[in-house]
């Protein structure tokens, strides 16, 4: 039944490189969503436009065209960018730095994340009590030992649910980066297939191994909210 | 700098590109959320069910339908209906050589298993008060279905729905990789028409962000309507 013809191996490769897309989007859609968050909610007008417009326009547009508009429009603005360079340096500056699909992949996928989970972080940053930040700031912390010490410990309860349906999202977005050229686990088993004439045969194992790792993750966050709901009672 | 832009949308075939994929996009949002919907209703009601041999089956469609990609839900219908002994010679093959049947019947079905799930969060919700009521009017299980419980779920949905009908309108886009030419499949061309992916793709993406917010407009409206006892006063 599982007879790969010689695909078994180069698939696995791909489904590694899912992982580390995703998990690298992840990372940066985290932080994003961080910034984000504290964007919406700070006292700037300016700040608050910037996140709003953020977050507004990367979800309502898809993911895909996102995608596209990076791929094939990223290559041009990285050379842009660094003609610039080279005309005001009058030649000092002179360097070519090809545009790579993995970064492209995890820059589009970690930019559309960032958006959802601003909002996830906005909601659980909300669900702190007030008056915790206020006895943190009575105890003359600086803004940062507040955040790291009172605010994200507590908030991290309210948002893991919502870090980890994001994530399951963007686990599943991953397979569009094999349309921009990207060697994941789709794409391999897309050409397998198409070469083989057996669609099932590749894409029935590429689907169970993204259901694997969406259940793996669910146990990983089960076992996350359990740490980061100590000595909260349960009511 | 726009001159490229200029003469771009200077020619009508543009335009009327566009207009194609508009019509595309939009004709595949509403039938697979018609047909997603319709199947949702069941398949939600028997998901709620204590029986474990009704209620399975339907879990194990929803898990799979939402914990895989749509691409390779698409790509298995896309490349596998062609495989069916025979259907090359039959008429169906009329009808399926065309991309058009098996992206609705991928997007029909995805949409069917997001939407099962929210329905069921809506049947689950209802108050057993309602419920009681309604047995101690003497209504049999089908009677109150349809008078009690499926009314205020579908009521209760509305929120969570309308977040559903904006992923799948975005979620079409993905049709332009199986040779339709939705808003996205026009977008492709002009940029390979003019090789200007800026103007082809940020075109594109302003039309889908008046579609999301066209979306989030109507809806706003319809819970202004329909959820209009839930209001703050």
């Amino acid at each position: 039944m599982f007879d790969f013809q010689g695909y078994g191996p180069s698939i696995f490769g791909g489904g590694i490189l899912t992982l580390e897309l995703a998990l690298l989007s992840l990372l940066l859609a985290f932080t994003l969503g961080l910034l984000g968050a504290l964007g919406k909610m700070s006292p700037s007008p300016v700040l608050r436009g910037i996140s709003s417009f953020y977050t507004t326009l990367i979800r309502g547009v898809p993911d895909l065209v996102w995608m596209m508009l990076l791929f094939f429009g990223g290559q041009i603005l990285v050379n842009t960018f660094f003609d610039f360079l080279y005309d005001v340096s009058d030649g000092e500056i002179d360097i070519f730095v090809p545009f790579n699909e993995f970064t492209a992949g995890v820059l589009t996928i970690g930019f559309i994340f960032g958006a959802y989970m601003a909002e996830t972080f906005r909601g659980a940053i909300m669900a702190v009590d007030q008056g915790q930040i206020e006895a943190g700031k009575a105890y003359g912390m600086k803004p940062m030992q507040v955040f790291k010490r009172i605010l994200f410990p507590q908030m991290m309860r309210h948002a893991i649910p919502g870090i980890a349906n994001n994530w399951q999202v963007l686990l599943k977005t991953t397979a569009l980066v094999s349309v921009i050229g990207l060697t994941d686990m789709v794409r391999l088993a897309t050409e397998a297939a198409k070469s083989t004439g057996d669609p099932f045969k590749f894409f029935i194992p590429v689907a169970i191994v993204y259901l694997g790792i969406s259940a793996i993750s669910d146990v990983i966050f089960k076992r996350l909210t359990t740490v980061y709901s100590v000595g909260v009672e349960k009511g | 700098m726009f001159d490229a832009a200029i003469k771009i949308f200077s020619n009508s075939y543009t335009w009327a590109h566009y207009w194609e994929g508009l019509v595309t996009t939009v004709q595949l949002t509403l039938l697979s959320l018609l047909v997603g919907g319709l199947l949702a209703v069941p398949l939600a009601i028997m998901r709620t069910s204590k029986n474990k041999l009704i209620n399975w089956p339907v879990w194990v469609f929803t898990y799979v339908f939402r914990g895989t990609p749509l691409l390779i839900q698409l790509y298995m219908i896309y490349y596998g209906v062609t495989l069916i002994e025979g259907i090359q010679e039959s008429f169906w093959w009329e009808i399926f050589k065309h991309a058009l049947y098996p992206t609705l019947i991928a997007f029909s079905l995805n949409t069917a298993a997001y939407t099962t799930e929210i329905f069921r969060g809506a049947i689950e919700a209802t108050p057993r008060g309602e419920i009681e009521a309604a047995k101690a009017y003497g209504m049999g299980w089908g009677l109150r279905m349809r008078r009690i419980i499926l009314p205020s779920a579908f009521r209760r949905a509305i929120p969570a729905y309308s977040n559903e009908v904006i992923f799948m309108m975005h979620a079409t886009s993905i049709a332009s990789l199986v040779t339709i030419i939705d808003l996205l499949g026009a977008a492709r061309d002009i940029y390979a028409k003019y090789y200007a992916p800026f103007e082809a793709f940020i075109f594109v993406g302003l039309i889908y962000l008046c579609l999301t917010f066209g979306i989030l407009a109507i809806f706003k409206r319809i819970e202004k309507k329909m959820l209009a006892h839930l209001a703050p006063r």
